[in-house]
């Protein structure tokens, strides 16, 4: 037979790994051809490697020759192999030969390339870790082994893409890649040049394209149903057996929470909400609910727990907001912080304090840390040019400034980017340049300003990290871009601005200056907390004994992984810094980007006015959670999501097993005689249960959901098999089976309210309140299932929990706060039609101007979507979109907000 | 043609008298089976292949180690290109390739029907009923212009001595 080997083709190293199995069997000639060539004569497209068997015929997939060597040396199939080779195939190929061909054609690097396949990675390393076997398909190294090593080896071999988390696949890895014949296919195709010697192949084939919407699923991994030894049965059996009695005291309540010594201390915070925003969903979901989650998981196992959480309120924005709104910045910020505050407490989020940033806390803290930072020799003073207006006698930041562009001329450039020619402009070169807001011409001045020496704080920080990092449970995205910061080196950054908003300098020369929020706003957790607590640095100097964890969205991580921790490090006052660093990726609406400016999503104020209850908000955000990759919120998704999993599934088993006690034994829980297969149950149930375990303490939120339903499936299927409804009417022996199953499955029903608490807190406590739990077992939750509602106990009414929702329901729904698709069209015929007529540009905009143009804006909505409706001409609508989007653009300036805010940035 | 009923008729026509249940997974709907003793199961071929040695018809998947790797290879071709794509032009070149491959060909191993033969004739199904009205009865209508030789008149599918 024939082996065809290209250059840099990557299905070589694993059918050259695999060639040893047949060495003896069968002689083997191998040729190289170009790769472009067509060697299979029936194959309209090129295909290497290929096998060319001594019958004639042509084996052209990479698996089926590894296989074909492998039953050579009599191996037998089987369905695990069977099942990984598909997988190879159906998922982990078009994700990897995605990211090499970003990596090795395109030059991408880090998480663009890495991205495409981590979800691929994780599902290797779960299977791996779940089996406990060191590879694929059991205790020996087998074709399903050789085959994924092979296909992933160009990539893992550089270490920056095997991810240090993923422990299992890391030895797998090292294991495979340490044997001999995979040693030498990865000589004889890599060449030791690395994943570079794939190029001469790569470049001659088409870019793939990843799959539709893979990149943005809310799917869940598979479960599998675990295999369970005798030993675990009888664990399993004998805790449920001691049932309440293995309940510990409840802790305590203390108000104000302080840590103790000899305890778990977890402090929790989530990122500070900026206050002149209304926060939409994916806001709520990236931080305040995520931390939410956790601490009430927290307090489920009795740590001591503090959250905390409160508004961000100074900066340029908030100065604009008033003066748009005539108020003053102070009675701007007492406005918002009770809009957030009220949000909050509909989304039920349990604070411990929701404080603010503008207190004589926060002045008197930051200015102490910038003190320590200062006599360290950490800050440095440098001259920079900034615009200044004399009319409004002060500093402009880049987007109070427009222009004329200095490299196209464009009229209207904005003071930090050309719409025309996209160009990046540095304010001050802008040509004939007008403040924003009178309208005068400001002069350039120079000013001084003060920087964070980060380069020399940097050796610090790296030690620090070093001692972190290890065994921390750092989401994937935190670690890879504070090590990509670090990596590019750090720069001194600039801690100070020209506005009043904000906490004050203390240094001669700066008194018309204030810190820069993204200085002090991080400092705002320890104001907070001081607030609270006249004891709070018994939580913020108190490393040794204070696990923190801190939640937001990935764009805040170099503000909480690198900025903040290096003033504290270079502050030398002992200092809490944070344990655990949890960063969620993107949540989009229906496909695309929450947008206030255009009015597309759904921002926290709606969510009430939905008629949807917070639980189910709740549930739906926290189920598809943007954890490890971005996600979307879909109406559709959601509807089905609440009529399967809550109503059909969850509500479904939780109502049917009280109603059992209710109907059939009066209320009261009924005898329990388990069997053989009711302890199976109890194990399968309680190894569920460990599961939600482990996944919550690494803050695996949306897996851990998933355990839950899991659960329920199981007790649905529990009751669907044992059919308690007929037996109740049989024999005697018949109604004792139907008291048993009635029985297990309303204590499988209280496990699930205790473990439902920290998603969805109000359901959590109907159920309880409907099972009648004895009060410690509603908020204790152990490791082990146990039998919370012994025989003779006596429940409440019982009634069900959720509400279907319907599909007109839901259309208007979206309807009412925008579709990502119908914006889509918007912008795409925007920009084919003719300039549209340009309105006098309002020069200054109160809150009259902004109100009249927001009617405008309505009015203009309405007939697009009258003409739509009636299916105009095409380009009578697209006349109709533009007037609209030029109308947008208006209000947006009048509201001093740019047109779009650039992808993925955030102003801070 | 959904994998589960895909594979509901697969164990019709082996004779497999209890039908399972499947579940589907994520967003290309991938079917699940659950066994009673053991893990689950993913994946259209896999459970294919696992359905036809619960019914003892090994042969199914080729006897020598020759035809077994190409029954799997065609399994492969079947759920990543005949499934993976749905342009026009694919679906052409994709016919093409497989009508010159089949031109000296009863069923893709030669002379056994295999499980390679059962399931690239479910997935090319529907590009069948796309390109022609359903009048004439199915084991007469044509893929393309030209026919393609293994779906005229198959022989019944023999036994071999294993």
């Amino acid at each position: 037979m024939r082996l065809f080997v290209s250059e840099g083709a990557p299905g070589c190293l694993p059918v050259l790994a695999a060639a040893g199995r047949a060495r003896g069997r069968a002689e083997l000639l191998i040729s190289t051809v170009g790769p472009e060539d067509c060697v299979v004569p029936f194959l309209t497209r090129p295909k290497v490697p290929v096998l060319q068997l001594d019958s004639g015929n042509y084996l052209f997939s990479t698996s089926a020759i590894c296989r074909y060597f492998f039953l050579l040396s009599g191996w037998e199939q089987d369905d695990l192999t069977n099942q990984w080779l598909e997988w190879e195939a159906t998922e982990l190929q078009p994700a990897l030969s995605a990211a090499l061909y970003y990596l090795v054609v395109q030059g991408k690097k880090g998480e663009d390339v890495l991205g495409s396949v981590r979800r691929a990675l994780t599902h290797i390393d779960h299977s791996l870790s779940r089996q406990n076997c060191p590879f694929l398909a059991g205790e020996t190294e087998s074709l399903a082994d050789i085959v994924l090593w092979g296909a992933l080896y160009p990539l893992l071999q550089d270490p920056a893409y095997l991810p240090e988390e993923l422990s299992a696949l890391h030895s797998w890895f090292q294991t495979l890649s340490t044997q001999e014949p995979c040693q030498r296919a990865a000589e004889t195709v890599l060449k030791q040049q690395g994943v570079l010697a794939l190029r001469p192949y790569l470049q001659k084939q088409p870019q793939p394209s990843p799959a539709e919407g893979r990149a943005v699923t809310n799917e869940p991994e598979e479960e599998e149903l675990a295999t369970l030894s005798e030993e675990e049965i009888a664990m399993a059996v004998t805790a449920w057996e001691k049932g309440l009695e293995s309940l510990p005291p409840l802790r305590p309540q203390q108000n104000p929470v302080l840590p103790v010594t000899g305890e778990r201390n977890v402090l929790i915070t989530s990122a500070l909400p900026y206050v002149n925003n209304v926060p939409h969903l994916g806001n709520i979901i990236g931080c305040v609910l995520s931390a939410d989650v956790f601490a009430r998981y927290s307090r489920l196992r009795q740590w001591n727990t503090l959250y905390l959480c409160g508004t961000d309120e100074y900066g340029t924005a908030t100065e604009t907001k008033a003066m748009e709104e005539g108020l003053t910045p102070q009675e701007i910020c007492d406005k918002y912080h009770i809009i957030h505050a009220d949000i909050y407490r509909w989304f039920n989020i349990s604070f411990d304090t929701f404080g603010r940033t503008t207190t004589p806390q926060q002045t008197k803290i930051t200015q102490d840390i910038f003190q320590r930072l200062l006599t360290r020799g950490f800050v440095l003073q440098d001259t920079v040019e900034q615009l200044r207006c004399e009319h409004c006698a002060r500093f402009l930041a880049d987007r109070f400034v427009e222009g004329v562009c200095p490299f196209c001329g464009y009229e209207e450039a904005r003071g930090d980017q050309c719409d025309k020619c996209g160009k990046l402009i540095n304010a001050v070169e802008l040509k004939k340049p007008q403040c924003k807001v009178c309208r005068s011409c400001p002069v350039v001045q120079s000013t001084h300003h003060l920087f964070l020496d980060l380069p020399k704080l940097e050796k610090r920080l790296e030690e620090w990290l070093g001692r972190t990092l290890p065994g921390s449970d750092w989401t994937p995205n935190a670690r890879f871009i504070t090590r990509s910061w670090l990596r590019d080196g750090l720069k001194p950054r600039c801690i100070t601005r020209d506005l009043k908003w904000g906490t004050p300098v203390p240094l001669e020369g700066f008194e018309d200056k204030v810190f820069y929020v993204w200085f002090d706003a991080t400092i705002g957790y320890l104001s907070i907390t001081a607030n609270y607590t006249d004891q709070w640095e018994r939580w913020w100097k108190n490393p040794e004994q204070v696990d923190l964890y801190q939640f937001m969205a990935k764009d805040n991580v170099p503000f909480h992984g690198i900025v903040f921790p290096c003033s504290a490090l270079g502050a030398e006052d002992n200092y809490t810094l944070v344990s655990h660093l949890i960063a969620t990726e993107y949540l989009n609406y229906e496909d695309g980007k929450f947008s206030k400016s255009r009015g597309v999503g759904v921002f926290g104020d709606m969510a009430q006015d939905t008629g949807i209850p917070a639980d189910i908000w709740r549930f739906y955000l926290l189920y598809i959670r943007p954890e490890g990759q971005d996600s979307a919120f879909s109406w559709t998704d959601l509807l089905l999501k609440n009529n399967s999993e809550l109503l059909n599934n969850l509500g479904n088993f939780i109502n049917r097993a009280g109603m059992f006690v209710s109907k059939f034994f009066g209320g009261y829980v009924p005898e329990m005689v388990l069997t053989p297969d009711d302890q199976r149950l109890l194990a399968h149930v309680t190894l569920e249960l460990q599961h939600y375990h482990q996944l919550l303490e690494k803050v695996r939120i949306r897996d851990a959901l998933r355990s839950i339903l899991t659960i329920s499936r199981h007790g649905n299927q529990y009751i669907q098999v044992n059919e308690p409804w007929k037996r109740i009417k049989g024999s005697e022996a018949d109604r004792q089976r139907a008291g048993t199953v009635t029985g297990l499955a309303v204590n499988i029903a209280a496990l699930l309210s205790v473990m439902l608490q920290p998603y969805m807190p109000t359901v959590s406590a109907t159920i309880q309140a409907q099972l009648q739990l004895p009060p410690p077992a509603c908020s204790i939750l152990l490791t082990n299932f146990l039998c919370t509602l012994p025989a003779g106990h006596q429940i409440g009414t019982v009634s069900p929990l959720f509400q279907k929702l319907e599909n007109d329901q839901i259309e208007s729904l979206r309807q009412r706060f925008g579709g990502g698709q119908l914006e889509e069209t918007f912008d795409l015929k925007a920009k084919t039609s003719p300039k549209p007529t340009v309105i006098e540009t309002v020069t200054t905009a109160g809150p009259q101007q902004i109100q009249a143009l927001m009617d405008e804006v309505t009015k203009q909505g309405n007939i697009v979507r009258e003409l739509k409706a009636q299916k105009a001409d095409k380009n009578q609508v697209a006349a109709e979109v533009a007037k609209l989007l030029d109308l947008k653009k208006q209000l947006a300036v009048a509201e001093g907000k740019p047109p779009e805010a650039p992808k993925g940035k955030k102003k801070k | 043609m959904a994998a589960a009923a895909e594979l509901s008729l697969l164990e019709k026509s082996l004779g497999l008298s209890k039908g399972n249940k499947y579940s589907a997974q994520g967003e290309r709907q991938i079917p699940v089976l659950q066994t009673n003793n053991g893990p689950s199961l993913t994946g259209l071929t896999t459970i294919a292949a696992h359905l036809v040695k619960q019914a003892n018809k090994e042969y199914l998947l080729g006897s020598t180690a020759e035809e077994k790797a190409i029954v799997q290879q065609w399994l492969e071709y079947r759920v990543t290109q005949i499934d993976g794509h749905s342009s026009k032009n694919d679906i052409h070149t994709l016919l093409k390739d497989l009508n010159s491959y089949l031109e000296d060909k009863v069923y893709l191993t030669g002379y056994n029907f295999t499980l390679a033969d059962i399931l690239l004739y479910y997935g090319l199904h529907r590009f069948i009923r796309l390109t022609q009205p359903p009048q004439p009865p199915a084991t007469t209508t044509l893929i393309n212009e030209e026919p393609l030789t293994w779906r005229q008149n198959p022989p019944p599918a023999r036994r071999l001595t294993s």
